[in-house]
């Protein structure tokens, strides 16, 4: 034990990565199950398909959220098209339905909680100091049940036809006799599916946040947007089974006729309403707190002072996070669930108001006096802050229940959600693309095109949603697919459909500055230093882009905002000054002595059997089993593969042969011969260091 | 780490021919290396169980909803059909499931493979008994007409309750994995949490059961 008791000195040191489970005897032909040798490669599409860098899982969630987006983008469009005038001919009331839904779906479901997720995977081992999430080939697999599950979602429109029930999908509204096709039972398998990754993220990014922070690095210093991400990530934790219930309850129904929404059998029609909204209006705030987390980390770089109310911006977080779950039934003022419970849910959801209040004059706060510099990632920061505020300021006249009896299934709710969802999260998330763009990818997007981008979005989004507020008080009734002429809704809607294809040119824009960007910074081949907006986490101590290792040595923190009072200190008068230069104190990103859990083909194979399961109970059982499977051998093959490849080249120290081997190859009291032989394998490190038994 | 080190002297010098080896910190088991001080995979099972509470208090909602909820002419609903006796004998079966796991722990935290394995099959037979007791009980309500799509208060009572079967089989197949890893010998002293970790949800699964056994079967 003389190891073990030896003090761990905190300067540099192979960091020992918790890398989840399963470590054991490593040869260099071990395969578990037979299958698969470990993949190796660094770079290529194999690389990728089997990584487990959080890094490359963020960026993959990205990217796979952007896929999405133009999905939903079309969808929107396509909705949009058949209300710009009257009579409109371009879907029909059927198509209308699966369109909307699968708009909402799509944009909810498949845009803005991986959106989330890719910069809640990216930036909090980084803010915190790790090397990677505590449970990396979890990472993976949550991951790849997102991609799937969307994948599949998206695969009824060659199916049978989309869902067409609403992202609600209200029972008993949804059962086979109002909903007769395949549509329902893809979006309740499908979200499903992605709910896996829900859950399993969210535990996974728990007790990173929780176990893995460096050293120094108390809760109370943690950087704003990890705070947010963890009250998301406990939001998700608890929303997720219920949903998970839900949809339960639901495929139940449809598939084996159970009888949950039967009504005729005495089932309760507000069952499905309050299951939905219990996990719903929590998902609210799931999408919501990550762009606040972004805004709270942009906005005191970009105004060069500190965030104003540090405390209070995380209490609030987390006051949102717990009213978040006392709100739900204000989703169902119209749907007669008595007074007590309306006057109830009234006045929670006017006080959820308040730390969500509190959040914006803390912004606001920053902003006062700091020298501000409108960067493209401030200007979405800003507008996130404006146009969120409209989203929420309309919320709370929802809160009031007469009003919002004349408000609910209108287009007024669509405003609405849409300013707090698209205005709030979707616009803080492109500030986040924009401000740590330079350190996922090694080079700054463009500012030039970057403002034309923001401008044509904020304009196009008020034009597209403002109008909407208008059609919403006059009446209008949204879900509905087309409407006669002489109602006086005319006008606006053709302004709004005008203004939904300017969102689309403006996301355009951003892809061709994507391009543009990268082809500029190929020419030139100058890498981004690692502090380009001389900002103030950890992760801009790291070069650009990060490498895969993350930080070379534990950053040692002593302050919130460490890599800021790195350089800077304060003069007598309290203004900063700086202390060292900004090339000092960030890390060369050259460490060689670095353990890295290794890549693992199980967490996709695993995942791959998800989908298959869903056709199965969809068109075949005998399918399902297959499917079932699939994901059973995942799980074993993944169970029994260590979990840091012993045979893999990690750099100059070559010492990792006693981690994962030594205890375990030879700590039981009678291994057989065969896990004996499999420690005795030829790897260099572990026959000099791994004392075999038997 | 020293009451480990002892320990494994001891358990070294239990078996004859065995070696002892001297671990070193294993990047995989994280133990002292982190923030809170419980490793990483403890606190996932924790946190894991966490969002369970929310599962089961859903589906007992649900079931709570449905229970008198049968229409006339609609079948049996199944709190005309529970056999109170049968259920409490399965159920303290069950209970005493956690119990040997308990001991399982305890064996493998001294280091007493041979012991700590007996006790990890007689937790996994125990809860075999207590599947098969439901599976009797299922096949019984079914004879006796009230099937899973009987009426709402049956699809919900078969839910909750094969949802927390599914719960219970996972829980025999984990225990029946610790049990084959141990006799390969990749359940060494070091790693006695891994027994720790799946008896958490284990005993999980035994705290939703007396909640159920209550609720659904007792209350009338």
């Amino acid at each position: 034990m003389a190891i073990t008791e030896a003090p761990q000195p905190l300067g540099p040191q192979p960091l020992a990565l918790p890398a989840g489970d399963g470590a054991g005897p490593d040869g260099p032909d071990h395969q578990p199950l037979g299958v698969f040798t470990r993949p190796r490669q660094p770079t290529g599409l194999r690389s990728w398909l089997t990584s487990v860098d959080h890094k490359r899982i963020g960026i993959m969630y990205g990217m796979a959220a952007m896929f999405f987006l133009v999905i939903g983008g079309v969808e929107g469009l396509l909705i949009r098209s058949q209300l710009a005038q009257p009579n409109g001919k371009v879907l029909g009331a059927d198509l209308y339905n699966q369109v909307f839904t699968m708009h909402g779906v799509t944009m909810i479901f498949l845009v803005v909680i991986p959106l989330g997720a890719a910069f809640m995977n990216y930036l909090m081992p980084l803010q915190v100091g790790a090397r990677d999430v505590a449970f990396p080939r979890l990472n993976a697999f949550s991951f790849w049940c997102f991609l799937f599950g969307g994948l599949f979602l998206n695969s009824s429109w060659f199916l049978g036809g989309g869902a067409d029930g609403g992202w609600f999908a209200y029972a008993p509204n949804t059962n086979p006799v109002f909903s007769p096709s395949h549509g329902m039972d893809f979006y309740a398998i499908g979200l499903q599916i992605t709910g896996i990754a829900s859950l399993v993220g969210a535990i996974n990014l728990i007790v990173t946040v929780l176990n893995m922070r460096a050293p120094g690095m108390s809760l109370m210093k943690m950087p704003v947007f990890t705070w947010m991400a963890l009250v998301t990530q406990f939001l998700l934790l608890f929303a997720i089974p219920v949903i998970t219930v839900a949809l339960f309850l639901l495929s139940f129904d449809r598939l084996f006729d159970a009888n949950f929404f039967n009504v005729e059998a005495g089932a309760d029609p507000l069952l499905w309403e309050h299951l939905f909204w219990i996990f719903g209006h929590p998902e609210v705030y799931i999408l919501i707190l990550p762009a606040f987390g972004i805004v709270s980390e942009v906005i005191p770089v970009f105004s060069r002072k500190p965030l104003f109310g540090y405390p209070f911006m995380v209490f609030s977080g987390i006051a949102i996070g717990f009213m978040g779950w006392g709100v739900w039934a204000h989703h169902m003022f119209a749907s007669g669930v008595g007074p007590i419970s309306v006057a109830a849910f009234s006045v929670s959801t006017m006080f959820i108001a308040v730390p969500t209040g509190v959040k914006i004059l803390n912004w606001l706060a920053t902003m006062y006096g700091g020298k501000l510099k409108f960067t493209v990632a401030m200007l979405f920061a800003v507008g996130t802050v404006s146009m969120f505020t409209i989203g929420g300021l309309s919320g709370v006249t929802h809160a009031v229940a007469p009003s919002d009896l004349q408000q609910t299934d209108t287009y007024y709710i669509v405003a609405h959600f849409h300013y707090v969802i698209f205005g709030g999260a979707l616009l803080g998330f492109f500030s986040g693309v924009y401000f740590w763009w330079p350190k996922a990818f090694g080079y700054r997007l463009e500012e030039g095109i970057g403002k034309v981008n923001f401008w044509m979005m904020l304009v196009g989004f008020n034009i597209t949603f403002g109008p909407m507020h208008i059609l919403g008080l006059m009446g209008q009734p949204r879900r509905t697919y087309t409407y006669a002429e002489g109602y006086g809704f005319n006008f606006w809607n053709l302004v709004a459909t005008i203004g939904a294809f300017l969102i689309a040119a403006s996301v355009c824009v951003f892809f061709w500055n994507v391009v543009v960007s990268r082809k500029a910074h190929r020419r030139a081949g100058v890498a981004e230093q690692a502090d380009p907006w001389d900002a103030r986490s950890l992760e801009w101590m790291v070069p650009s882009p990060t490498p895969a290792h993350n930080f070379d040595e534990s950053p040692t923190v002593t302050h919130l905002d460490e890599f800021w009072h790195r350089k800077y200190g304060e003069d007598e008068r309290g203004r900063p000054v700086r202390i060292a230069a900004t090339a000092e104190v960030v890390q060369k990103g050259d460490a060689t002595d670095v353990h890295l859990p290794s890549p693992s083909y199980w967490p996709i194979v695993a995942a791959l059997g998800l989908p298959i399961v869903g056709y199965g109970l969809i068109f075949n059982l005998a399918l399902a089993g297959l499917g079932g499977v699939l994901v059973v051998a995942g799980i074993f093959g993944w169970g029994l593969e260590p979990s840091v490849d012993a045979d893999a080249v990690h750099g100059a120290d070559g010492g990792h042969g006693p981690g994962p081997g030594g205890p375990d190859g030879a700590g039981g009291d009678d291994a057989p011969a065969e896990a004996a032989a499999l420690d005795a394998a030829p790897t260099e490190a572990a026959a000099t260091e791994v004392v075999t038994g038997g | 780490m020293a009451d480990t080190a002892v320990g494994s002297q001891v358990a070294g010098a239990d078996v004859p021919g065995r070696e002892v080896v001297t671990p070193s910190p294993s990047p995989a088991s994280g133990h002292g290396h982190t923030s809170t001080g419980i490793s990483n995979e403890k606190l996932g099972m924790w946190v894991f169980l966490g969002s369970e509470c929310l599962l089961f208090g859903a589906l007992i909602s649900t079931y709570l909803l449905y229970k008198s909820r049968v229409v006339e002419g609609a079948g049996p609903a199944p709190v005309d059909l529970y056999d109170i006796p049968f259920t409490s004998v399965s159920s303290f079966v069950l209970l005493m499931s956690s119990l040997t796991m308990v001991l399982a722990l305890s064996a493998f935290n001294r280091g007493d493979h041979q012991r700590g394995r007996t006790w990890l099959v007689t937790t996994a037979l125990l809860g075999a008994v207590f599947i098969s007791g439901q599976v009797y009980e299922f096949t019984s309500f079914v004879r006796e007409g009230m099937g899973f799509t009987t009426n709402v208060a049956s699809s919900a009572f078969f839910t909750l309750t094969g949802f927390h079967g599914v719960h219970v089989s996972l829980g025999i197949i984990m225990l029946m994995s610790l049990f084959v890893m141990s006799l390969r010998g990749r359940l060494p002293q070091e790693r006695a949490e891994t027994v720790e970790i799946v008896g958490l949800y284990w005993h999980f699964v035994d705290v939703v059961w007396i909640l159920i056994f209550t609720v659904v079967y007792l209350v009338p």
